[in-house]
């Protein structure tokens, strides 16, 4: 593997493809070299599963609810809504 | 005859709707005049309609004004709804409408590829390999996440992120929308999305890294 050497990537154009790769959008020749270079970086590896799990921390913040006061307005907003329906 | 588990498989004449709902129940009860499920809907998209509303518009009282009118523009449009797309990229999209038109924001342009880097080039060394390596957190973050005492913090660090990256941290991560959803809520392009979206996931992780490294 030594001739591909001089395509390898460094970290610094690693970090800027975890997008891509995560996104399923790189090119199969870049997925390669993204992924041959994770293999021999475990510091990217980390950057890596720091992404995801930004990503996943993320994903679970729940939104908050409205408050009963509110629900209740919408509530009237609703019965407001239909009663102006033919 | 008894049945032998009562509280097994009970249908009440009208089940109740709540959100755990999905968006399909939700449009099936919506469309027969169901209250509640105009108030679960309201109950589950309210909140993070008004933050994508924030992120177009001055003020926090001129977002809940869109985010009402846009309530209102929903039941009036209801009968329209031909789902094409997701009930849920139907709602963002009349709420970014009007938004935009509502929004004092100038014109945006089209984000340009650009060079700015995600990751501070100090840390690099001269050939590109890491010279300060991203420290672990990861395990740190799941148990504050877990205590309950991270995901506000996680909020206020969206909330930092300038405009566009917000729009698309807040429905691609937040709301789970695909790629493609986004692209049509907020009228981008695939590029420019991903561009977004990447920039925003790269400024959270190093606000999560400084975090937990102590530098904030």
């Amino acid at each position: 593997m030594r001739l591909l050497l001089r395509r390898d990537l460094v970290c610094q154009q690693a970090v800027e493809l975890v997008t891509d790769y995560l996104e399923g959008t790189l090119s199969r020749s870049a997925r390669r070299r993204f992924e041959a270079h994770l293999a021999g970086c475990p510091h990217c590896t980390e950057y890596l599963a720091q992404m995801r799990e930004t990503i996943s921390i993320t994903g679970r913040l729940a939104p908050e609810d409205l408050t009963p006061q509110m629900r209740d307005e919408f509530v009237d907003l609703y019965r407001r809504w239909r009663s102006e329906q033919p | 005859m008894s049945r032998p588990w009562p509280w097994l498989g009970r249908r009440s004449a009208r089940p109740i709707l709540s959100v755990m709902d999905s968006d399909g129940e939700l449009l099936l009860g919506l469309r027969s005049g169901d209250e509640r499920a105009f108030v679960s809907l309201v109950r589950r998209y309210h909140e993070p309609m008004l933050q994508l509303a924030a992120s177009f518009v001055p003020s926090r009282a001129v977002a809940e004004e869109v985010v009402q009118d846009t309530w209102l523009a929903v039941l009036r449009g209801l009968e329209g709804f031909e789902e094409r797309s997701s009930l849920k990229t139907w709602l963002f999209r009349i709420l970014v409408n009007r938004a935009r038109t509502t929004g004092t924001r100038e014109q945006r342009s089209v984000p340009v590829a650009d060079p700015e880097p995600v990751v501070d080039p100090s840390r690099f060394d001269a050939s590109g390999g890491w010279a300060d390596p991203p420290e672990h957190w990861i395990e740190a973050a799941e148990g504050r996440m877990e205590a309950g005492k991270l995901a506000d913090r996680v909020r206020v660090w969206i909330d930092e992120l300038p405009a566009r990256q917000r729009e698309v941290v807040l429905l691609r991560d937040v709301e789970g929308m695909s790629s493609e959803e986004v692209c049509t809520v907020l009228a981008l392009s695939e590029g420019n999305q991903r561009v977004l979206l990447h920039r925003g996931r790269s400024r959270l992780r190093q606000l999560a890294e400084d975090e937990f490294r102590g530098v904030r």
